[in-house]
């Protein structure tokens, strides 16, 4: 074999060995959105049938059932919500740790990872009791709270590294030649890591969107995301795959639609830091 | 024009003590180089300056007023990075004129002055791209352009040149020493190119460990420096220094004793009382070769070939290794044997704490 049949073996090795995984991965996703056009009989049936009638009517039970829009209205106002604010925080915090470190930074990002360590249900009561003393169950302001917290140190994290390979003589450029504090970051920061915030913010309207633990004890009907409509059909009246199979594939079709669009500035952002 | 006046500077970084106490006056228009060993405080020097570090202790004056505690973006100083430091995600044409726009200059004047900016420094044709598309000489020009453009009390250089190519270096070096003389501005400029130093300073400025080792013009420097480390850090190749074994002052003259021979000095070029031990120093170009009589015999070991010279390199009796300045047809083989002959009118001694204790002849500095 030449040098270059080698590469190429190598090249269509690897190239299956990706497919594979891919489809491994993709696999779960794929299957329900066949079921949701199963009928629930033919959802259970063993072996599972590949060619099926499709039907909408699981569809339309679950849109008679539970309010579709109101869900999703909820899934969309927090996570794009709470994404903003977070941002708004840690867009200051982690361009100060990155460009004014003290001897204690490094301390700082560890503790603040460490808040996420701590499995949340440790803290569910006091949270829960806190949430219901401010009238802030089953609220959507509520939910933003909580999505903002939970995700803050992971935001801040990926923008202290984004920050932190921007060259610092560029901003001392930018200071030498007159820029404010305020300046250098909407004139000099902003515009070099426009890629990194946007990766970062889909990172964190994804983790909101699937968020299922606080919106399940947090809230009821008014406030319910996305993830709650969907528990509300493993239970109680037992098991409907095919109806929780309709009701998941509409609550996951907006994020995948809009990750597909973005996908460009997420897979730049998975891998912040390793390739420059 | 401006000028600075630096008080008893300290700065210290965690644990080390980058500036020791730098005093320094950078009079009104003039060109001032910091050189020194790499680690020396050079740039943290000008930083400071720059306001880029905050001081710890001392003062710095612009103009006589104390901008110590004054903010970067107030001291109205331009810098030029190592880096280049461009805005990536500008065009050419909004480097230039970042500055300008952020002081709230009106549009017209902004771009009046980025034009003849652009047009005296060659920029024109490049005015509409990023920086990630020009080469390295040209983004040093934008760099340049970018702090001429504000008109600026100062200009701070920190090694500008360093990440040019030889050719393009020495262009640049004379764009710049151009572009001083045009402009009349204050210029402190970092290097540890020692041609930069010399060809472009007014005066030069030697830091070591932190503390300023000598000021002077790099004449000044090259000819009478006050200790060893300046003797040996001006000068390519470096200052030979031979240990003087034994030496006696005999009415007008003093006697140095060395290998196997002894040279003879001016008493009256002494500072200062007799110190206790002694190092002469000679440039490899005050020594030459003779055909006998000569101070000092040594056996040749490598001659360098630079085309205008030649420098050899000689062991001596001691087997200490000197250089020598040859003429470029000089027909000196590896191996040969020389007599070498020292021209005393140029000798510095230095005593045994480093320090200089010879001053230069009077007919030498009148030429
Ligand atoms: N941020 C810092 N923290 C701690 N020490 C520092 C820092 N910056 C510089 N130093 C130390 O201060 C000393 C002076 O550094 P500086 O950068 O001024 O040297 P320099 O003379 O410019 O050297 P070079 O010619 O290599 O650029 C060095 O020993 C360096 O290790
Ligand atoms: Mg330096």
């Amino acid at each position: 074999m030449t040098l270059n049949q080698q590469r190429k073996l190598k090249t269509l090795i690897t190239g299956l060995f990706a497919w594979f995984i891919a489809l491994l991965l993709f696999f779960p996703i794929f299957w329900m959105f066949l079921t949701s056009f199963k009928t629930e009989l033919q959802a259970i049936s063993v072996p599972p049938s590949l060619f099926f009638e499709p039907t909408l009517d699981n569809f339309k039970v679950v849109q008679e059932r539970s309010d579709y829009l109101l869900h999703a209205m909820n899934s969309v106002v927090t996570s794009f919500g709470s994404t903003i604010i977070a941002l708004i925080i840690a867009v200051p915090a982690a361009y100060s740790m990155a460009f004014f470190p003290s001897k204690r930074t490094k301390d700082i990002l560890l503790w603040m990872l460490s808040t996420k360590m701590l499995p949340a249900v440790g803290v569910l009561v006091p949270i829960y009791i806190l949430f219901r003393n401010n009238g802030l169950l089953d609220s959507r302001l509520g939910l933003i709270i909580i999505f903002t917290l939970m995700n803050l140190p992971i935001i801040i994290w990926m923008l202290f590294s984004y920050f932190k390979d921007l060259p610092k003589e560029i901003l001392e450029a930018a200071r030498m030649d007159g820029a404010s504090p305020w300046g250098e970051v909407v004139k000099v920061v902003l515009p070099l890591s426009v890629g990194g915030i946007a990766s970062t913010a889909l990172l964190s309207i994804i983790l909101c969107w699937n968020e299922a633990f606080w919106s399940l004890n947090l809230t009821a009907s008014n406030a319910a995301p996305l993830t709650a409509m969907i528990a509300s059909y493993s239970s109680p009246e037992g098991l409907f795959w095919a109806k929780l199979s309709a009701a998941s594939t509409l609550a996951c079709a907006p994020i995948v639609i809009f990750g597909w669009f973005c996908q460009k500035q997420l897979v730049q952002g998975l891998t912040f830091g390793a390739v420059k | 024009m401006s000028y600075l006046v630096i008080t008893e500077l300290q700065k210290h970084y965690d644990s080390y003590h980058a500036l020791r106490g730098i005093n320094l006056n950078i009079t009104e228009g003039e060109f001032i180089v910091f050189v020194g060993p790499s680690g020396c405080g050079k740039s943290t020097l000008l930083r400071t300056i720059a306001g880029l570090e905050s001081s710890s202790g001392g003062t710095i004056e612009l103009d006589g007023k104390d901008i110590t505690e004054v903010a970067s973006s107030k001291r109205d100083l331009a810098m030029v990075f190592q880096s280049y430091a461009l805005y990536p995600h500008m065009t050419v044409a909004d480097n230039l004129s970042f500055a300008l726009r952020l002081a709230k200059v009106p549009d017209a004047e902004i771009q009046e002055k980025v034009r003849s900016v652009s047009a005296s420094l060659q920029l024109d044709p490049l005015l509409d791209r990023k920086p990630k598309e020009l080469s390295g000489g040209q983004r040093q020009r934008v760099a340049i352009g970018r702090a001429i453009v504000r008109q600026p009390k100062v200009f701070l250089f920190d090694e500008p040149l360093s990440n040019l190519d030889a050719a393009l270096r020495v262009q640049m070096r004379l764009e710049l020493a151009r572009l001083h003389k045009k402009l009349g501005t204050t210029m402190v400029y970092v290097t540890h190119d020692q041609i930069e130093a010399m060809t472009l300073a007014d005066r030069v400025v030697i830091l070591n460990a932190g503390q300023i080792e000598q000021v002077g013009t790099p004449l000044e420097l090259y000819r009478q420096p006050n200790s060893r480390f300046v003797a040996e850090f001006i000068g390519t190749p470096k200052m030979n220094l031979i240990p003087v074994d034994t030496f006696a002052v005999k009415g007008d003259q003093l006697t140095l004793n060395l290998l196997d021979s002894s040279v003879l000095f001016p008493a009256n070029r002494l500072s200062g009382p007799l110190p206790k031990a002694m190092i002469m120093g000679i440039r490899p170009e005050h020594l030459s070769l003779v055909d006998d009589n000569g101070d000092f015999t040594g056996c040749v070991e490598l001659v360098e070939h630079l085309g205008s010279e030649a420098y050899a390199h000689i062991q001596l009796t001691n087997s200490q290794t000197i250089i020598l300045k040859a003429s470029a047809r000089s027909t000196l083989k590896d191996g040969d044997l020389v007599h070498i002959k020292v021209d005393s009118s140029e000798v510095i001694l230095f005593n045994e704490s480093d320090r200089v204790v010879s001053v230069i002849a009077e007919e030498a500095s009148n030429d």
